[in-house]
């Protein structure tokens, strides 16, 4: 009966203006009537447009994606799921993935910021993990473009209000600004959960005659076409798509977390998958797919928010807050109790099925009817054509201009709205709801307690997308890189990233080529730091008239710290205590952030990684920490030497004297250099020989620095600069900014 | 000692409370659904942070309808101590058992941050281990914190000594400065007449342990205990 003698497509085809507007191109079509034999009816052209989508198919990244590592002793789900999992020890896991909101967010900052946060707690909660910690990445443009502010006011209040509201500490992340951004934000959010490993649940329906549950919030027309929205670049006529953008209810996700995993202890579900990008479809056809089973929806038995919705709204809808669910057969009153007890609502709404058909009827109309690896696998797979960029000259420190006073340079770098206080952003999120978080906002990674435990884990969001701009290659390695060396300066043992690939139209291959060498270059820092890829997705189409955003491959990592007791942290300690750096010095100045302020300018190759360098100086420093040899640690990135020395020193309350720099480079190229691989820690007097003799093992060379006391940062030959000036300068930028005009 | 924790829809801080009163009282609280009508035998009744239907309405309006509030404002009147944290002061105030409303924050946003707090009373079950006028450390997170309340009713809270905290400079002295989200008065907790209700803006339990960088929100619950055991 569910042979496609019941369906009726339009005899004459579908007009071609349609076929396009659904992102289906000619050759595409040609395809889909070939896996489907016949003319699609709109509901299936429409089911089609979603799965097909770049945004759901990853049909220009796939091929590259095979190239990133994705297994170790420590993973327990790899990509392929909706989140990724590690193993924590003790029968614990994390689970974690981190997901892009990046068009939606442009056109309509609160919602589609609020979304993104939602729909990345239910791919962690789906799993059944409770979220335990939030991050975020986030690039806007210019602060003096006028759409700036708005942006940066609307997308943090967004994510405020929905992790706030679930009650899920958002304990820290990045935000960049840059003109590149200007017309495309990025809007990156990261979840991680925590979840007994021998509880994870996953998404393949296997079993026939079993129901499929639909449970959470009604369907409404929101949010139709979101993922084809987010398969396409933007121009001037992108903010009428602001009805494509979902609207949140973060209220009703808590309600849905808390009854999922009531339920998830009840030993019911066999299958369950969140209503995210091409909501009821994709999770359907995922499910199904997974399961090897067919899967029969009746639309009628959907819960509906307005009337008179077609079989193809309610396929298409990206309603926010729903879940699906494949159940044990009996078992739906279970359920349905508990769902009921959260006042969710709770509906049978089509049962899985031997045919290996995707099967949706409406007021009794066959309206869907697609044999699953159509949707699932036939998706097209494009091997775009890709050009590499040539590599920049690399810049000598003599070729970029000393400062009249190395300490008022500083205090530029740091007001400047590169490297100034995040404070204003990070005080709208609740960061220590749950009552673990034992690192806050501020530092190289934040970090929160297992619940119940002495142990910890750690979190970093990282990428630096003007030396991705310059080198994809490189860039792609130094975000990984960087990200590892966050989380070991806590003391933490990285474990796994999850990425946000955000790159501008995949179909030039000028953009195709800052894809493959990113890629490349994350892969052979993963290889090497045994970090490897468990979940991630992919972002194309960040373009706005043919004008990319620099490509941005943002890295989420999670390390685990064995005893928070014994964690590191940036703040100075204690008087007398002596300054350290470990890392070789080549004052690399292309692509800083002492050019990009000091000279308006962003030239060359950015610092190199040497990635074998950068395992040995983060083991030696993990080492180091675990020792209680080291009081406090740091490493050294944006802005430099010096600028990782006065964060220290603002996050300690904690004045230095610096000694000159003897080395034979330019002061200026010394202090605000970025090469890559360092540290600076600081120790007792008497430690100071042990970390010079441990570090020549490991061929890391280390020099002293000075000295922590007083309120002034000292430099030989120069005013001291108060802490109290340079902290002004340091948290009075964003604010000033935002509550200007 | 026994305690209740009232767990209304979209609570979110009913964990947190609950491991302070049990890291203190030795023993896990009763933890008691919005929609039940009865409660177990409570010294003390919680009401935890979070936000209850969303906030939506206002802050705190639909729990107080909860059919669980009919019982907890029996309870409170016949003495039974009652602490209100956040979405709990704002319940409190909802239900008519503390003068005074909790509006939008001053700067209109939220606001996380820690705190600092003059203790203006010592004299209560909650408040017996910290010393007069002691400032202590305390966070906040939330957007609906700004105390609001007519002229005559904070005389009337001055007057009979019910303001339990003010936020205050390091050295205790009362400013705009230090006043994070607009509040009359800097007021950040008050006691109903009896000193036996208490709402707060500001999460004792969210520092009760070194790791999370402060203790200053363990004394009021080691209080509690010693009063109420």
């Amino acid at each position: 009966m569910t042979g496609a003698a019941d369906i009726a497509p339009e005899p004459e085809g579908l007009p071609e203006e349609l076929i396009a507007e659904h992102g289906i191109n000619a050759e595409e079509y040609e395809r889909l009537l070939a896996e489907l034999g016949r003319e699609p009816t709109i509901t299936e052209l429409g089911v089609f447009s979603v799965m097909w989508s770049e945004h759901c198919s990853y049909k220009s990244s796939r091929v590259w994606l095979k190239k990133l590592p994705t297994t170790g002793p420590q993973v327990i789900q790899g990509p392929g799921e909706n989140a990724g999992v590690v193993s924590l020890g003790d029968g614990q896991a994390a689970v974690f993935k981190m997901e892009s909101h990046n068009h939606p967010s442009y056109i309509e900052p609160y919602q589609g910021a609020a979304t993104g946060v939602g729909g990345i707690m239910r791919d962690v909660f789906t799993m059944g993990a409770r979220p335990i910690a939030n991050m975020n990445a986030l690039r806007f443009g210019s602060p003096s473009h006028p759409k700036t502010r708005h942006l940066v006011s609307g997308v943090v209040s967004g994510i405020g209000d929905y992790g706030n509201c679930m009650g899920v500490p958002t304990i820290g992340g990045e935000t960049n600004f840059d003109p590149r951004y200007n017309d495309n934000i990025l809007v990156n959010a990261m979840c991680v959960g925590l979840v007994d490993a021998n509880r994870i649940f996953k998404s393949a329906a296997k079993g026939v005659g079993l129901p499929v549950v639909y449970v959470g919030s009604k369907t409404g027309r929101d949010g139709i076409h979101g993922a084809t929205m987010a398969s396409a670049e933007f121009d001037e006529s992108s903010e009428e798509k602001r009805p494509t953008v979902q609207v949140g209810d973060p209220f009703t996700e808590k309600l849905l977390l808390e009854a999922c995993l009531e339920l998830m202890n009840e030993d019911v579900i066999i299958a369950i998958q969140d209503m995210g990008a091409a909501g009821l479809t994709s999770s359907s056809v995922e499910m199904a797919d997974k399961g090897g089973v067919g899967i029969d929806l009746d639309l009628d038995l959907v819960p509906m928010r307005e009337e008179g919705m077609t079989a193809y709204e309610m396929l298409l809808s990206e309603s926010q807050e729903r879940m699906l669910m494949v159940l044990k057969p009996g078992s739906e009153p279970v359920a349905e109790r508990i769902f009921k007890k959260w006042e969710l609502d709770f509906a049978v709404i089509g049962k899985t099925t031997d045919t290996g058909h995707f099967v949706a009827r409406h007021n009794g109309i066959v309206e869907a009817d697609i044999p699953l690896p159509a949707l699932a696998h036939a998706a097209p797979v494009y091997e775009r054509p890709y050009e590499k960029s040539e590599p920049l000259p690399m810049i000598a420190p003599g070729d970029v201009q000393a400062p009249p006073s190395i300490l008022s340079a500083l205090e530029r770098l740091l007001g400047s709205p590169h490297l100034s206080s995040r404070r204003w952003i990070y005080e709208q999120y609740d960061h220590m709801v749950m009552a673990d978080t034992v690192q806050r906002p501020g530092g190289d990674a934040g970090v929160v307690r297992i619940h119940g435990t002495g142990k910890g884990l750690a979190i970093s969001c990282d990428v630096t997308p003007r030396y991705c701009a310059a080198d994809p290659f490189e860039g792609g390695k130094q975000a990984v890189a960087e990200c590892w060396r966050n989380l070991t300066a806590t003391g933490a043992k990285p474990l796994a990233i999850t990425d946000c690939l955000n790159f501008g139209n995949p179909e030039r291959p000028e953009i195709m080529g800052q894809f493959v060498g990113a890629i490349e270059g994350m892969a052979e820092a993963c290889n090497i730091l045994h970090f490897p890829v468990v979940s991630g997705n992919v972002s194309l189409y960040n373009e706005t008239n043919g004008v990319a955003i620099p490509p941005t491959p943002a890295v989420g990592g999670v390390g685990l710290i064995a005893d928070i007791a014994q964690m590191a942290d940036m703040a100075l300690k204690a008087e007398g205590d002596v300054l350290l750096l470990l890392g070789a010095e080549a004052g690399h100045l292309g692509q800083s952030i002492y050019m990009s302020v000091m000279e308006d300018r962003l030239d060359g190759a950015p610092p190199p990684v040497d990635l074998g360098k950068e395992r040995a100086t983060g083991d030696l420093i993990r080492g180091f920490i675990k020792a209680g040899t080291v009081n406090a640690v740091h490493d050294v990135s944006d802005g430099g030497l010096l600028v990782a020395i006065a964060e220290m020193a603002l996050a300690g309350k904690r004045g230095v004297e610096l000694e000159a720099a003897t080395e034979g480079l330019p002061a200026h190229a010394i202090w605000f250099g970025e090469d890559q691989t360092r540290y600076v820690v600081t120790a007792t007097p008497d430690h100071v020989d042990t970390i010079k003799d441990v570090a020549s093992v490991y061929d890391v060379p280390v020099r002293v620095l000075g000295t922590v006391g007083g309120d002034t940062i000292t430099l030989p030959g120069e005013a001291p600069l108060p802490l109290g000036m340079l902290r002004a300068a340091y948290e009075d930028w964003l604010p000033r900014f935002m509550t200007r005009g | 000692m026994k305690a209740s924790i009232i767990v209304f829809p979209g609570s979110n801080c009913d964990r947190d409370a609950a491991v302070a009163l049990r890291s203190a009282m030795g023993a896990a609280p009763d933890m008691v659904w919005h929609g039940d009508s009865e409660l177990p035998d409570s010294d003390l009744i919680l009401l935890p942070g979070g936000f209850s239907y969303g906030d939506y309405l206002r802050s705190g309006a639909m729990a107080a309808h909860s059919p669980i509030m009919r019982e907890v404002v029996r309870r409170a009147k016949a003495g039974t101590p009652v602490l209100g944290i956040c979405n709990g002061f704002q319940v409190l105030t909802e239900a008519g058992l503390l003068p005074g409303v909790l509006m939008r924050n001053a700067t209109l946003r939220f606001i996380c941050k820690d705190v600092l707090l003059k203790v203006e009373r010592t004299d209560t079950p909650f408040a017996r281990h910290y010393t007069p006028a002691q400032v202590v450390r305390i966070p906040i997170a939330h957007k609906d914190g700004c105390y609001f309340a007519d002229p005559a009713t904070l005389h009337l809270l001055e007057n009979e000594n019910r303001i339990a905290f003010r936020y205050c400079e390091e050295d205790g002295t009362v400013t705009d400065a230090a006043n994070p989200n607009g509040s009359s008065d800097n007021i950040a907790g008050i006691y109903n007449e009896t000193g036996t209700v208490l709402g707060m803006m500001p999460h004792p339990e969210r520092l009760i342990d070194p790791v999370q960088s402060g203790t200053d929100g363990a004394k009021m619950f080691s209080s509690l205990v010693e009063t109420l055991h």
